[in-house]
């Protein structure tokens, strides 16, 4: 009789909620690999991690992960992470969920969360359009690209995300693609360690909707476009970042920004000490 | 008790200030809001407040914002409020729909002004009535309570805490303009006479063994970082809190969540009285209207007309069984309200007698001599 095996990462996952939910060829399942990866190797305890997201496909990575998680309403995890970590310090609150989510209608938050440098990582899975309502597009979709809602092509600009995160005062900022396994599960770890506001763009692939629409027939043909594409510079200039799917610029990847700058919760400490000894 | 709160005693003071202080003596140790109009100097008054105390204050960056900040810092074992203004009530109905579904206890403030849309920002309405039952989708049970004076504005506000922890609900203090800018007297009682009622939290390993229980009516919080790993979820979920889009277990969820509210509505539902026991006349009215109207009861009974009021406390639920009981020996229920008939409908639906509704528009107190011509008109 054989043993069932028990995989050594298997007490940071959901076990008994695989198969999970998302396609052949996402990049999600390699998020959640080095999310796990690194919550293995730092030495916060697992008690202490708390995942957030929204609504979308990227927001479902939570409930994979063996910790406590929120899935919340759409475009909200970074309010709702705001509270939780506001109140309990203590917690590392990491929010995973995807660009339409935390650009398009959470957009106002994630701009205001950096900007009070709030204590939370955000790992932003951008594939470009919105996959679980069937590939529409977004503010991240690039120009030119075709989705279910753009049949003659993006006409408008897309955003630059490290490009705005880094203007509006993160602590840190980096962006990899699905293929960055090894560089994405540091980058989380360093983000885990850092105070203040830390955002991660994660480039993932899309095959059943923003793929098919561009030219990506499956995972691994985006795959390729990343290893063929990437180049690592922590020093770019940001505001040359933005990403086409053209192959004629590189897409940038890299470490761009680590400030150590006051946080919101040292800041709030602060503040409270002085109001409760006024007399 | 926290040297910081304030002093028992007699105060001249205004409901939104009364409010932030109530809140306090309640335990709130989390505010999180959005300035708006008539609300705003609950926040202004917190902002200063909540930090002595060694609570926290955050301003958001919007409604939408500061109802899932409290959401998430209920969830983190906070006492947690916001308040705000129609406009702001709107934004903040899809979170409100989250704290229902998730069983987190949150308390938001309504202060009620003309509308629709911007409106009447500084001028009272009472529009927002059927949007404080109704104003999230799906299948839920509101609690909702209409302060009627200063005093009430702090009583309810503790009130509405308790009532939020007991049920593992939001709920709301819906009251209006006119009730958060009045100054009058309050009476603070010893802190020891108010009841603070806490949560009951789980301790870790959990007995239990799973994050809902759908079958009883309370089951202790889990509150992030106690070493549960569990999954509390938006989307229709079992009791592991994990997401199906089973019918069954669809069902199985809201009726918890609606029988949990209404089985308990006998110990919810608040009104007073005035003047019923020999009424012909019957007025249901709330909030700055139910002061209109006990000055027309006053009149009317000097012309002959015997009047009474039933004053609802929790709008919601609604005091149905008493107001069935009143119809048997009453013959008209008359509703003046600040909009153009909203409770009046919910108030129909557990009468035979006639309901006439008095409109007021949204803009002013409403004039007690309307109250008593449209009564005269219809009552002889």
């Amino acid at each position: 009789m054989i043993e069932e095996a028990i995989h050594p990462k298997d007490i940071y996952l959901r076990s008994d909620r695989f198969p999970h939910i998302w396609c052949p060829g996402c990049g999600l399942g390699i998020v959640l690999k080095s999310y796990v990866d690194a919550i293995s190797k730092l030495d916060i305890p697992l008690d202490h991690h708390v995942l957030v997201s929204g609504i979308g496909c990227t927001a479902r990575l939570p409930g994979y992960a063996n910790v406590d998680s929120y899935h919340t309403t759409h475009g909200r995890a970074i309010p709702f992470a705001t509270g939780l970590k506001i109140v309990n310090p203590e917690l590392q609150v990491t929010v995973i969920s995807g660009d339409g989510d935390l650009f398009n209608i959470g957009g106002n938050h994630i701009i205001h969360a950096a900007r009070r440098n709030m204590d939370i990582l955000v790992v932003c899975v951008n594939n470009f359009n919105y996959g679980m309502t069937g590939g529409q597009h977004g503010a991240t979709t690039p120009e030119g690209a075709r989705t279910s809602t753009t049949p003659y092509g993006n006409i408008e600009h897309s955003f630059n995300l490290p490009y705005i995160m880094a203007s509006l005062g993160a602590s840190y900022v980096a962006r990899w693609t699905s293929l960055h396994v090894r560089q994405l599960t540091k980058s989380i770890m360093k983000a885990m360690k850092m105070k203040g506001f830390s955002f991660i763009e994660v480039i993932s692939p899309c095959p059943p909707n923003f793929g098919k629409y561009n030219k990506f027939n499956d995972g691994l043909s985006q795959m390729e476009f990343f290893y063929e594409n990437s180049v690592l510079d922590n020093n770019a200039d940001l505001s040359e970042a933005y990403i086409d799917f053209s192959g004629k610029r590189p897409l940038i990847v890299g470490e761009f920004v680590q400030r150590i700058r006051p946080s919101y919760i040292e800041l709030e400490r602060d503040l409270i000490k002085r109001a409760m000894e006024e007399p | 008790m926290n040297k910081k709160l304030i002093k028992p005693g007699n105060y001249f003071m205004n409901g939104n200030f009364a409010c932030a202080e109530a809140a306090l003596i309640a335990g709130m140790n989390f505010y999180a809001g959005y300035p708006i109009t008539p609300s705003s100097e609950i926040m202004e008054r917190l902002s200063y407040r909540l930090p002595q105390v060694g609570g926290h204050f955050i301003e958001m960056e919007d409604e939408i914002a500061s109802m899932a900040a409290i959401v998430g810092a209920s969830n983190a074992g906070a006492k947690a409020m916001t308040a705000t203004s129609g406009p702001g009530f709107s934004l903040m109905q899809e979170n409100i729909g989250l704290a229902v579904i998730t069983e987190t206890p949150v308390v938001i403030v309504d202060e009620m002004r003309g509308g629709p849309s911007t409106g009447l920002p500084t001028r009272v309405g009472q529009g927002d009535v059927m949007q404080a039952m109704w104003g999230t989708h799906g299948d839920h049970e509101a609690i909702a309570y209409a302060p009627s004076s200063v005093q009430e504005m702090f009583d309810l506000t503790i009130k509405a805490f308790n009532t939020a922890e007991k049920y593992r609900n939001p709920v709301i203090v819906l009251t209006d303009q006119v009730i958060g800018h009045m100054s009058e007297r309050l009476l603070v009682k010893n802190y020891e006479e108010y009841e603070v009622i806490e949560r009951e939290i789980r301790k870790f390993p959990d007995p239990i063994g799973k994050v809902h229980d759908f079958s009883i009516d309370y089951v202790p919080m889990v509150i992030a970082g106690k070493g549960f790993h569990y999954n509390i979820d938006s989307l229709t979920h079992d009791e592991m809190g994990y997401p199906s889009n089973d019918p069954k277990i669809e069902e199985m969820m809201v009726r918890h969540l609606v029988e949990k509210i209404r089985k308990n509505e006998e110990n919810i539902v608040e009104y007073k009285e005035y003047l019923t026991d020999d009424a012909e006349v019957l007025i249901i009215a709330y909030g700055i209207t139910a002061r209109s109207s006990i000055e027309a009861i006053r009149k009317l009974r000097e012309k002959g007309i015997r009047a009474g009021m039933l004053r609802p406390i929790t709008l919601w639920p609604i005091p149905k069984r008493k107001i069935e009981r009143l119809s048997e020996k009453i013959h008209i229920i008359f509703v003046p309200e600040i909009n153009f008939g909203q409770y009046s409908h919910a108030i129909r639906e557990h009468t035979k007698v006639p309901v006439k509704e008095i409109h007021f528009p949204p803009g002013a107190v409403p004039d007690p001599k309307i109250i008593i011509r449209n009564i005269e008109g219809d009552a002889t």
